[in-house]
């Protein structure tokens, strides 16, 4: 009787096992019943994909994957926002087909990376621009400017007061509270830790002193994983200041510093703000090359300085049977329509000059 | 001459008197005065409460019967304060779960789900948890039962005594050593020789192999205890029919056993299905639908996670509404394996 | 077994004829193997973590054992398990202070306060808060624990702010004593469960003594069911111990991830060898994974040496009755 009952039960199990295998759906759309804005001319490619890398454009990717299955079926591609690191040793081993990075191939990377592309070479393609909004939470602060250096003292624990001299000086005629400054940095090893850091190394050299790197170097503060993380732990904590990528800022509904560019002006982020920075940044890598340097210390009145730049490190040539995917999807993102996609997601869209240069590589990507 | 037999008592009611009393004056002290919230208020009407009723009673009763009071008090707080955690979870589960608890949920993966996307559901993550648990059910029962029969029916001398001891140490390994464990050993070692380029390969399975570490001393630990259960006559009787050792233990000892063996097997299942820090490590957290554990797969626990430290503002719907499933099947499995051990005849 | 009257050999222990012997034999090398594999496994993972953790450690620019910082990624790795070390050890102990006296007075309401029908329905209450995934209380304590703590952290600050441990000058949020009462309500259960079976087992002859001599309840419960099962509370304790040392996803979500020694409990911050494994886990490199290894390897040691201790305690003891 006992294993009669103990049958049953495992019979309801499988039931409702097979009942559920039955019925699962992975959201793969329909052809033509979506009505997406990417469904626009897309010289479709079939095949599969596997990409590895930043984090930081995981959203952007996962917009464009979508889009372009919607409007590509026979193509599948899978993005792992598993980190820029693991991006380019997956490109280099051969198990990523390119990678996402929040900086371009190092010159110990490059020739690994070359190799890996025998006939071609391995090159950084800028394709997810973006701003980083400074996120804070004071009482009774609405409107909050900061310049690099005042930013760089408190996240170096300098400053540790909201009322303190640095932080009104920047704020005239703003009542600041006297309650203690809570800072909070990424504590997974991130790209945005990484191009917030390269700009205040690069906007206030003197303040700080910790350099730029992916992992957070400066003592004190609260750590938090991901951005999602930081922004939740600003939302909470009153007296708090974070960075996130704008979209994280925007679904958490969190209050945006201004920040004073070189030219002493204080700029509210906005995506024409964070594009004026990107129009000035330079092309510095060579040939297919689009390796892109910013200028954190621009001069335009009107844009806001902190800006993040990630690249796709992809093979210029032999790519085998996935270049015409890679091709057709690259070409996709490098776009018009696929960088109009990015301003919805927080993201600015790349300079047109560079965005052509892009195009324009993204379409000989060859087997 | 009257002569008191009994000592002087306090009222029955006095001790519910100076906790509302406590209550009260807390409730004053912390709003009326501003000192604080909810928590200040609950931790100054128990200090105050115990301090009122040992005064009370010393008074009356004595100094000794004042710290009986006392510790009774602190006894009966001591479970009360238990409980505030329990049902803060489950009501906290209940309420924020429920919003996104529809079809879409059940019934769709995160596949080409982005931060605005506000559907997208947990039915790869359920696959995984199930295929996952299964698997390692199938490797860590069978080993289980057969090293707790080696202990109880075979086992003599330094070895045996050795094997006792270290499932009792194994079963405090923190499960993210179990997850690094077979991060070490099949990923990074046994998976590149068998997979086609020569890398590791994240997979359910490998999750499967953890959770069997985790698993395997429960289940060992729980056979034993039944076997020893078995009381000796049902052992002697099958051997004085002539009936061979390993033939009493698979025909005579295990079958008595079972249903105590099916409930330590449930509970560790429960303990299993609940994991995350080995899936996180081993697993590869695909966002598609895969029933091949041999490739990347989610689990419930994982996407708990996953979700709860996502950018889109819809995860944390998402992450509640998994918890909520997952604390379901879990607590399910719990309460059913509990009830089936007070049926069984074995007891202690 | 049994004595043998006849020169046949019989069944049970003796092994009656070449057909049978066999499939014993064959059974008995199958459970031997099963148990041995116990043994292998642990060994497994003591050789795999360090096998796989000694590159990352010929990396490491920095001591190891005393360096504060955790870049494993750097171009010029530095890694040290001092800070984690620390914040692990200091959040399960603060776990441990909090659950334990909560632990034995739940124990003892089961065992000697609540009536018999009753405490069973009530443990196995207990049980049901055991049964909850960490993930579910790491989720519940960084949403909504957070508040709770933080107010009673301020609380601390303003009135006892001259003790280090409560110092500092806030905000508070996700801090030491957070991740320490998710912890202590996550340890509960085991110790709860082992001492209220030592508390059971107690004689009632002892009990009844103390009674018999006008011990009042609390008396009785001082001088004889609490020496009687001090070995048993110390090895539950030590259980709890193991539990909290290796408690990673809840501490993951609910600790600061800094990486500073410091005593101060309610100041934001605060991490442990598990849950940086969780956080690091992600974007780790080659060199990441190497040193998350060897810091697992530690915690392995470290639990490994808490839990045998809590087991010698427990079969001395089991010997000794």
């Amino acid at each position: 009787m006992k294993l009669q009952r103990l049958g049953m039960i495992a019979g309801v199990g499988l039931t409702a096992t097979l009942a559920l295998t039955a019925c699962g759906s992975d959201n793969t759309p329909t052809p033509g019943a979506s009505n997406s804005t990417a469904a626009t001319k897309i010289e479709c490619a079939t095949g599969s994909l596997a990409v590895a890398g930043s984090s930081a454009q995981k959203n952007a990717m996962a917009e464009w994957i979508k889009n372009y299955t919607t409007a590509c079926p026979g193509g599948r591609i899978e993005y792992n926002g598993n980190g820029s690191g693991a991006g380019i040793q997956g490109f280099t081993a051969k198990t990523a087909d390119f990678a996402g990075s929040d900086s371009a191939l190092k010159d110990t990377e490059q020739g690994p990376a070359d190799a890996r592309c025998a006939t071609g070479k391995a090159v950084n393609l800028p394709m997810v621009t973006g701003p980083i909004a400074i996120v804070f939470k004071v009482e009774g602060v609405d409107n909050l400017s900061l310049k690099p250096a005042t930013i760089a003292g408190i996240y170096s624990g300098k400053i540790s007061k909201w009322n303190d001299p640095l932080i009104a000086a920047d704020n005239a005629g703003v009542k600041l509270p006297e309650t203690a400054i809570q800072s909070v940095h990424r504590s997974d090893s991130s790209g945005t830790t990484d191009n917030f850091t390269d700009y205040l190394t690069s906007a206030a050299k003197d303040a700080w002193t910790f350099g730029k790197a992916k992992e957070w170097k400066a003592p004190g503060g609260v750590g938090s994983k991901g951005s999602d993380g930081v922004a939740a732990d600003v939302a909470k904590t009153s007296g708090s200041i974070g960075y996130v990528e704008l979209s994280y800022a925007e679904s958490a509904g969190l209050k945006i510093a201004k920040v004073y560019n070189a030219s002493g002006a204080a700029v509210a982020l906005t995506p024409e703000a964070a594009a004026a920075t990107v129009a000035s940044a330079k092309v510095t890598g060579t040939g297919d090359d689009l390796k892109l340097k910013i200028d954190y210390n621009t001069t335009e009145a009107k844009a806001y300085p902190l800006v993040l730049v990630t690249y796709e490190i992809v093979c210029t040539a032999g790519n085998t049977d996935k270049a015409p995917l890679i091709k057709s999807f690259l070409t996709y993102t490098s776009s018009k329509d696929g960088q109009a996609v990015l301003t919805k997601l927080g993201y600015a869209p790349l300079d047109e000059t560079v965005r052509a240069k892009v195009a324009a590589v993204a379409a000989k990507i060859a087997a | 001459m009257m002569v008191a037999l009994t000592a002087r008592r306090l009222p029955r009611f006095a001790p519910v008197g100076i906790g509302a009393a406590a209550v009260v004056v807390a409730a004053v002290l912390c709003f009326g005065l501003g000192l604080g919230g909810v928590v200040l208020m609950g931790l100054f009407s128990a200090v105050l409460f115990v301090v009122g009723l040992y005064i009370a009673t010393r008074i009356v009763e004595g100094p000794r019967a004042a710290r009986n009071r006392v510790a009774t008090s602190f006894i009966y707080g001591a479970f009360l304060l238990a409980l505030i955690p329990l049902v803060s979870v489950i009501v906290t589960v209940l309420t924020k779960g429920t919003a996104r608890l529809d079809g879409n949920f059940f019934g769709t993966s995160m596949n080409l789900i982005t931060a605005r996307d506000a559907h997208g559901g947990a039915y790869h993550a359920i696959i995984g948890t199930l295929e996952q648990v299964a698997i390692a059910v199938v490797i860590a029962v069978p080993l289980g039962i057969l090293g707790a029969v080696y202990i109880v029916e075979y086992g003599r001398g330094k070895l045996a005594k050795a094997i006792q001891f270290f499932v009792d140490v194994m079963t405090g390994i923190p499960s993210i050593v179990a997850g690094l464990f077979i991060l070490a050993f099949w990923v990074m070692v046994i998976t590149p020789m068998f997979s086609a380029d020569g890398r590791p390969v994240l997979s359910g399975f490998a999750a499967s192999l953890a959770l069997a570490v985790l698993m395997l001393p429960t289940v060992v630990r729980s056979t034993e205890e039944m076997l020893r259960l078995v009381p000796n006559e049902l052992r002697e009787g099958s051997y004085a029919l002539g009936i061979p050792k390993w033939k009493t233990i698979t025909k005579i000892v295990l079958p008595t056993a079972a249903p105590g063996i099916v409930t330590g097997v449930m509970l560790a299942i429960a303990r299993a299905a609940g994991e995350t820090a080995p899936v996180l490590l081993v697993a590869g957290a695909s966002k598609a639908i895969n029933f091949d554990p041999f490739s990347s797969q989610s689990s419930l626990a994982l996407y708990v996670y996953d979700q709860a430290t996502d950018s889109s503002k819809f995860a944390p719907g998402r992450a509640w509404t998994a918890a909520l499933t997952l604390i379901v099947i879990v607590l399910t499995l719990t309460v059913a394996a509990k009830l089936l051990a007070r049926r069984s005849k074995l007891s202690r | 077994m049994l004595p043998s009257t006849t020169t046949e050999p019989v069944a049970g222990e003796l092994l009656p004829r070449r057909r049978r012997f066999g499939a014993e034999t064959i059974f008995r090398w199958l459970t031997t193997g099963a148990g041995v594999t116990v043994l292998v496994i642990i060994v497994a993972i003591a050789t795999f973590l360090i096998v796989k953790a000694i590159p990352a450690l010929n990396a490491n620019k920095e001591n190891f054992l005393t360096y504060e910082g955790w870049f494993p990624n750097d171009a010029s790795p530095k890694f040290g398990i001092a800070s984690l070390a620390f914040g692990t050890v200091l959040s399960a102990t603060i776990a441990l202070l909090l659950a334990v006296p909560v632990a034995l007075g739940i124990a003892l309401f089961l065992s000697h306060y609540a009536p018999r029908r009753v405490a069973t329905a009530l443990g196995f209450v207990i049980d049901l808060l055991a049964a909850v995934p960490s993930i579910v209380f790491g989720l519940w304590g960084r949403e909504y624990l957070v508040g709770p703590v933080a107010e009673l952290s301020t609380w601390l600050n303003q009135n006892l702010g001259w003790l280090p441990i409560f110092g500092g000058d806030g905000p508070f949020g996700k801090s030491v004593l957070l991740g320490s009462v998710v912890l202590a309500i996550m340890v509960l259960p085991i110790i709860t469960s082992l001492s209220r079976e030592v508390f059971m087992q107690t004689p009632t002859a002892n009990e009844e003594a103390a009674i018999a001599l006008g011990a009042t309840k609390w008396e009785m419960i001082r001088t004889s069911v609490l020496p009687y099962g001090r070995p048993g509370i110390i090895a539950a304790v030590l259980l709890g111990l193991g539990r909290a040392l290796g408690e990673t996803i809840a501490l993951a979500m609910t600790l600061g991830a800094g990486f500073l020694i410091s005593f101060n409990l309610i100041e934001v911050g605060g991490n442990s060898i598990a849950a940086n494994i969780a956080n690091g886990f992600g974007e780790a490199g080659e060199i990441g994974r190497g040193a998350l290894i060897a810091s697992g390897l530690v915690l392995f040691t470290i639990t490994l040496i808490v839990n045998m201790t809590a087991r010698i305690i427990v079969y001395r003891r089991r010997e000794f009755r």
